[in-house]
């Protein structure tokens, strides 16, 4: 109080009855040993709490996350990797799969073909036998039909020759209608 | 506020007393023990560094808190800078630069709440920084390369004719550097700190004189808010600054050769 009441009539004395006491209290030189001691102080805390616990901790934490980060990263190359495998496997599959069905597809079709073609020819040799059989039945059948003819002819011609009241010689009728029949 | 009128009819300017030590608990002398308003502001900064970089770590997450992820920042931002600026034999004494910084940004900043004191707004406290940082560079440049830390001096890129008046100008820059270092963080905190408390003396000037205070008010006001947007980024690049020239100062007592 009694430093105040002075520095106020200093001041008053000096004319500026509002402005605190001249000068910067920076330059104050008894605070200065009370500043640098706990500035000493605090400095020395700072630093321990530094040393020894925060920055260990937060480098640690730090180092923790780029690790997991890095691991993460090699585990997500990994399964990439793994994925792509699986997926040039799968389209191997496929690409076999395909010339599998295509092989069999192909031996399939030339079985059938194989069997169609040996049923062909059966097919064919019956017809052939078929058609000829049938040939020689209407070959019979046509020399039989034509021996029938000279019979019924060299009959026909005997009776009208004996109904035209002629006396029919029956070879030489016979000869006469053999002759005509091969005109 | 400086700007309570004693006498309720003229301004009060009194923007240095922000900077007074005075004793925390009754009044009296300032002994070096004295538990003082520049202690207290000292423990609420190691305090909140306490609170960020261990509380805030304390669950060590793989996927951070907010908090966490501060703190996590925090220590990236400083170890890249030590180990960009230093290189990787730099980062044994990442402890120390992490230790300056912390303690910067957080005096600074809590220094930015209104009627707190502001430790590296004096000079005592960063001449103590700046020549710890000095004294160690200057030692460990020594001990590490003996004699060869004065190449530090001798630019050998230069023509020879010149080499001599740059190691004069080399040799000033070097011992100037502890007073610019240490200058320019308590210059800054302090000047910004005062133009905040001018501004604020002028604030009740409509209380006084209604005329001209209706218009000098609000300005004083607006100035008051510009002033302290600028004093918080003020506080974070005067101690990234600090922390930066460390660094520099720090490449230098390892790498003395250009």
């Amino acid at each position: 109080m009694a430093d105040e009441n002075l520095v106020d009539k200093t001041a008053t004395d000096i004319g500026e009855p509002t402005v605190s006491e001249p000068g910067m209290p920076q330059l104050d030189f008894t605070t200065w040993d009370n500043q640098i001691f706990w500035l000493v102080m605090a400095l020395i805390a700072t630093y321990f709490i530094l040393s020894r616990v925060a920055l260990p901790r937060i480098g640690g934490v730090l180092a923790e996350r780029q690790g997991t980060i890095s691991n993460d990263i090699a585990a997500a190359e990994d399964l990439k990797a793994k994925a792509v495998d699986a997926e040039a496997a799968y389209d191997k599959a496929l690409v076999d799969a395909r010339s599998e069905a295509g092989r069999i597809v192909a031996e399939a079709k030339a079985e059938i073909q194989a069997d169609l073609n040996v049923a062909i020819a059966k097919a064919d040799e019956e017809i052939a036998a078929k058609s000829a059989e049938s040939e020689k039945a209407i070959a019979e059948i046509r020399a039989g039909a034509l021996e029938s003819v000279k019979e019924v002819a060299k009959d026909t011609a005997k009776e009208i020759v004996a109904a035209m009241g002629g006396k029919a010689d029956a070879k030489t009728v016979n000869a006469a209608v053999t002759a005509r029949m091969k005109g | 506020m400086a700007g309570d009128a004693k006498g309720g009819d003229e301004l009060v300017f009194k923007p240095m007393d922000q900077f007074k030590v005075e004793p925390f608990f009754g009044s009296g002398d300032v002994a070096w023990y004295t538990i003082s308003n520049a202690t207290v502001w000292m423990a609420l900064a190691v305090l909140c560094i306490f609170a960020l970089l261990v509380l805030g770590s304390s669950k060590r997450s793989i996927v951070p808190s907010r908090i966490q992820s501060i703190a996590e920042l925090a220590y990236g931002f400083i170890h890249k800078m030590v180990e960009d600026i230093c290189g990787k034999e730099g980062l044994k004494y990442f402890p120390y630069i992490m230790t300056l910084f912390m303690f910067i940004v957080f005096s600074n900043f809590l220094g930015l709440i209104p009627t707190a004191f502001t430790p590296t707004s004096h000079i005592a406290v960063t001449v103590i920084m700046a020549m710890a940082v000095f004294l160690t560079v200057t030692i460990l440049g020594f001990v590490k390369h003996g004699a060869g830390f004065l190449s530090v001096f001798w630019i050998s890129s230069a023509p020879l004719a010149l080499r001599p008046i740059l190691a004069l100008i080399e040799v000033i820059s070097y011992f100037v550097r502890p007073v610019s270092h240490s200058i320019r963080l308590a210059g800054n905190m302090m000047a910004g700190h005062a133009v905040i408390k001018v501004f604020a003396a002028f604030a009740p000037l409509v209380l006084i004189s209604t005329g001209i205070g209706l218009v000098v008010t609000p300005l004083s006001i607006i100035a008051i808010t510009a002033i302290y947007a600028l004093e918080v980024l003020v506080s974070f690049i005067q101690a990234y600054v600090f922390t930066i020239l460390t660094c520099v100062y720090l490449k230098d007592a390892l790498h003395p050769h250009h």
